[in-house]
């Protein structure tokens, strides 16, 4: 069947005017995405209001990109199980587990950084730079994230792996669940299922270990004495990767990801795809068929239409009917045309990832690849400036801080001496894990006198804050002037707070309000 | 066709299309996927589970109550049993310790404190303010002041048994309404008051004939707020050479006060409030800043 829209879509500018390709394109024979559908125009077909799932069945491929996606896989699954278990000494009384979500403690430990709760626009940082990295690998490779890195495609992948150690290969597991329930039918689903539900436990395990001393919570774990959200988060993580890795597979990237319809948005004509290239493929036809052709001098494809591609696609696309929705870009449709490729002795990368130009440019222009453009430089640009300031601000961060809180009702009180008071909640954090003394001083009002309410020391007229490792203590501090104030004063404040051994230094202003 | 429409097939991907074009770009009609639908009527089962499970349909005066016989009221009883118990211990140690030790402890000196703010805010704030700032005849609680005493044991017992309360223990003691009841004449609460004013430091009548106003002042004043009208605790009499006055320091809020007397009154919280609040509250309201050691 011809196809006129598709001829738009893949012609270049001003196509008619090169009657070589156009007889290429024309002859293109398109196979549709859903051969159930009624392909011909004429014909009043029934609108469907939901679709049955078409069962995939990826065969097995071996290549570049298959190598490449084993060696993504084993180092991020291998960092997600095990990281929970790297130690790193930071002292006595702090855990010592590298990476580690303090909840209960509100701290986030992460190697040699350790953040308070206040400090959580380093998480605002590391989503802005996570998402204009997704950006910036669009535009230099499309949905790269999709095919090797996305957490789905990583699951997926180990999970059709097990499956194929039960099930067989794409022919074999075919062929089995077209034949009626056996003994041998039912232990291999029930093998694969289990090993399954083995490996999505193990995850929502791995996850739990996160949050809290991995080796303490694990013999928790088994001796039932963990704490209940522990045994909920496990079953909710079996549950969800059991079901998206193991079920729902294609489905999510089809139908419940929103990403590919963003980056549908923010790609361009020089971003990188998996794609077909339509003029050195077509006119398609078998070996022998082109072997005669070619022998005549007649144009013909490099394309033998063995459906090599489309099996070994997870996302079950047709990479050569264009651009698809469902191309999660893994590139082993590529590696399955490249082995194809070898075998008929034609040059490899029929199938290859290359830009929207490229694909459209006409026989004998020159491939065109531009990384460098606008948008990758922005994005660019953007990432190293986030990066930057997380940095600067990591670097520079300070171990000692204190915050003030005016009291507001009063806002000052009128001693009975006729002196006037006014009150501050203040508190003040030791973020390094020895316990420290502080001298707290106020200046901006010359006669100021400080008080602190309750546990502070006072030494030689100082005040002393004494704060333990890792702490924040809370001070009621009263600021006391006998200074004859005009009405309505706001006078600035500023609370210094001084280390008594190393001198390290950390303030807060306000202001001091008089009748 | 259901609307009896022609409906175009894209010949791309075989999907008929909804008939809507822009800019040359037809809008497919995909069909949903099915386990969509499968989902969608599980959340209806779910809800039907709900309506089982929780309370859901209105009655005529009451509504069902679900198997579960769950409520939100009896949810609040569980919750506020949990924090009982989880605060249990600090709660048991400040009950048992003595007023006068709890500050020697740093950690039962800060819960005290939260317990004690937690508990003003819903029993004194109405009168005395959310942090105690006290108005016109409501004492501002983070002075220096103390008409009852401000001393830790002081401030206990002015909370356990109030001011002019129907508590047996109240402090009692109230200033005379010495011109309604007839016992000075209203030029001799004048000469007083501006007498009391002069004792304050405040600017006075140039005409005030001191030697009266001493006489008055001692006849009727100092049995009270003592001869030099440094008040007295034990009766509640205010000092009245400070620059705080509860009702107002002009003239006419001292004749009204000689006038009509002044008896504002505090009830009483032993009955209403259990002791380790009462400590908690007492704890502080002396780390306001006035507190007296």
């Amino acid at each position: 069947m011809i196809v006129d829209h598709h001829i738009d879509r893949i012609a270049p500018k001003g196509a008619g005017t090169e009657p070589a390709l156009m007889e290429i394109v024309n002859s293109a024979e398109v196979v549709p995405l859903h051969p159930t559908a009624v392909p011909d125009n004429e014909a009043e077909p029934d609108v469907a209001l939901y679709a049955a799932r078409k069962h995939i069945y990826p065969q097995r491929v071996t290549g570049t990109f298959r190598r490449i996606k084993w060696i993504v896989l084993l180092v991020s699954l291998g960092i997600y199980y095990l990281m929970p278990f790297v130690r790193w000494d930071r002292g006595p009384n702090v855990p010592g587990q590298a990476v580690l979500v303090d909840l209960a403690g509100g701290r986030f430990y992460f190697f040699f950084i350790e953040i308070w709760p206040q400090e959580i626009y380093y998480l605002t940082g590391l989503l802005i730079i996570a998402a204009v990295t997704l950006f910036l690998m669009n535009a230099v490779a499309g949905r790269v994230w999709c095919g090797y890195l996305c957490p789905q495609t990583v699951w997926t992948d180990l999970f059709q792996t097990i499956e194929r150690w039960f099930e067989g290969d794409r022919r074999e597991h075919l062929l089995r669940d077209n034949t009626p329930w056996s003994f041998d039918r039912v232990a291999r689903a029930g093998a694969k299922h289990f090993l399954w539900l083995m490996v999505a436990w193990w995850t929502g395990g791995a996850w739990v270990l996160y949050f809290a001393d991995a080796p303490t919570l694990i013999k928790e774990l088994a001796a039932l004495q963990a704490p209940l959200v522990a045994y909920v988060w496990i079953g909710i993580l079996t549950f969800t990767t059991y079901t998206l890795a193991g079920q729902m597979r294609e489905q999510v990237c089809l139908y419940m990801c929103p990403w590919p319809r963003i980056q549908a948005a923010l790609t361009d004509e020089h971003a990188l795809n998996v794609a077909y290239r339509y003029s050195r493929g077509e006119p398609r036809g078998s070996v022998k068929k082109a072997a005669v052709l070619r022998a005549q001098g007649q144009p013909v494809g490099d394309c033998i239409d063995c459906l090599q591609c489309v099996h070994v696609c997870p996302t079950g696309v047709d990479i050569r009917n264009g651009p698809d929705l469902g191309c999660i870009q893994c590139g082993l449709c590529i590696d399955a045309c490249d082995t194809v490729m070898a075998k008929i002795g034609r040059p490899p990368r029929l199938i290859a990832y290359d830009t929207d130009l490229n694909i459209k440019r006409s026989p004998g222009n020159a491939p065109e690849f531009r990384i460098v453009r606008a948008r990758t430089i922005l994005y660019t640009a953007i990432i190293a400036a986030v990066g930057t300031v997380m940095l600067y601000s990591l670097a520079t961060r300070r171990a000692e801080a204190v915050s003030a809180i005016h009291d507001r009702n009063p806002v000052f009180v009128r001693l009975s001496d006729g002196a006037v008071r006014n009150a501050f909640t203040m508190r003040v954090l030791n973020m390094s894990l020895e316990t420290r003394t502080f001298e707290l001083t106020v200046e901006g009002l010359a006669d100021a006198h400080l008080d602190i309410v309750g546990n502070a020391a006072t030494a030689g007229g100082r005040t002393l804050v004494v704060v333990g490792p890792d702490q924040t203590r809370e001070l009621r501090a009263l600021v006391t002037t006998y200074q004859h104030l005009p009405p309505f004063a706001s006078i600035p404040l500023t609370f210094r707070l001084v280390d008594t051994d190393n001198g390290a230094q950390a303030s807060v202003t306000d202001n001091f309000r008089g009748p | 066709m259901v609307d009896g429409t022609h409906h175009d097939v894209d010949s791309v991907t075989g999907t008929v299309t909804t008939g809507h074009v822009w800019d040359g770009i037809r809008e497919l009609n995909t069909p949903l996927p099915r386990w969509w639908l499968w989902i969608f009527y599980a959340t209806i089962v779910w809800s039907i589970g709900y309506w089982v499970v929780y309370p859901a349909w209105p009655l005529v005066s009451s509504h069902t109550r679900g198997v579960w016989n769950w409520n939100s009221r009896a949810a609040i009883v569980d919750d506020l049993a949990l924090l009982k118990a989880q605060r249990g211990p600090m709660t048991d140690k400040l009950a048992a310790a003595p007023l006068e030790t709890v500050a020697s402890d740093p950690l039962l000196l800060d819960f005290a404190r939260a317990q004690g703010r937690a508990a003003f805010g819903d029993n004194c704030a109405p009168c005395h303010g959310a942090g105690g700032g006290g108005a016109k005849g409501y004492p501002n609680l983070n002075d220096d002041d103390w008409l009852w005493g401000g001393k830790l044991a002081d401030i206990a017992t002015t909370i356990r048994h109030g001011i002019r309360s129907a508590d047996r223990k109240t402090r009692q003691g109230s200033m005379p309404a010495f011109g309604r009841d007839g016992m000075l004449k209203w030029s001799e609460i004048e000469t007083v008051a501006d007498y009391i004013r002069s004792l304050a430091g405040l600017p006075v009548d140039s005409k005030l004939d001191v030697a009266a106003g001493t006489k008055i002042f001692v006849d009727n004043c100092v049995p009270c707020h003592g001869p030099a009208g440094k008040g007295n605790h034990e009766l509640g009499a205010p000092d009245l050479t400070d620059v705080i006055w509860l009702y107002g320091s002009d003239k006419a809020a001292i004749v009204d006060g000689l006038w009509n007397g002044r008896g504002a009154v505090m009830p009483a919280w032993s009955g209403r409030l259990d002791d380790t609040t009462i400590k908690a509250l007492a704890i502080y309201v002396h780390m306001l800043g006035g507190g007296e050691k």
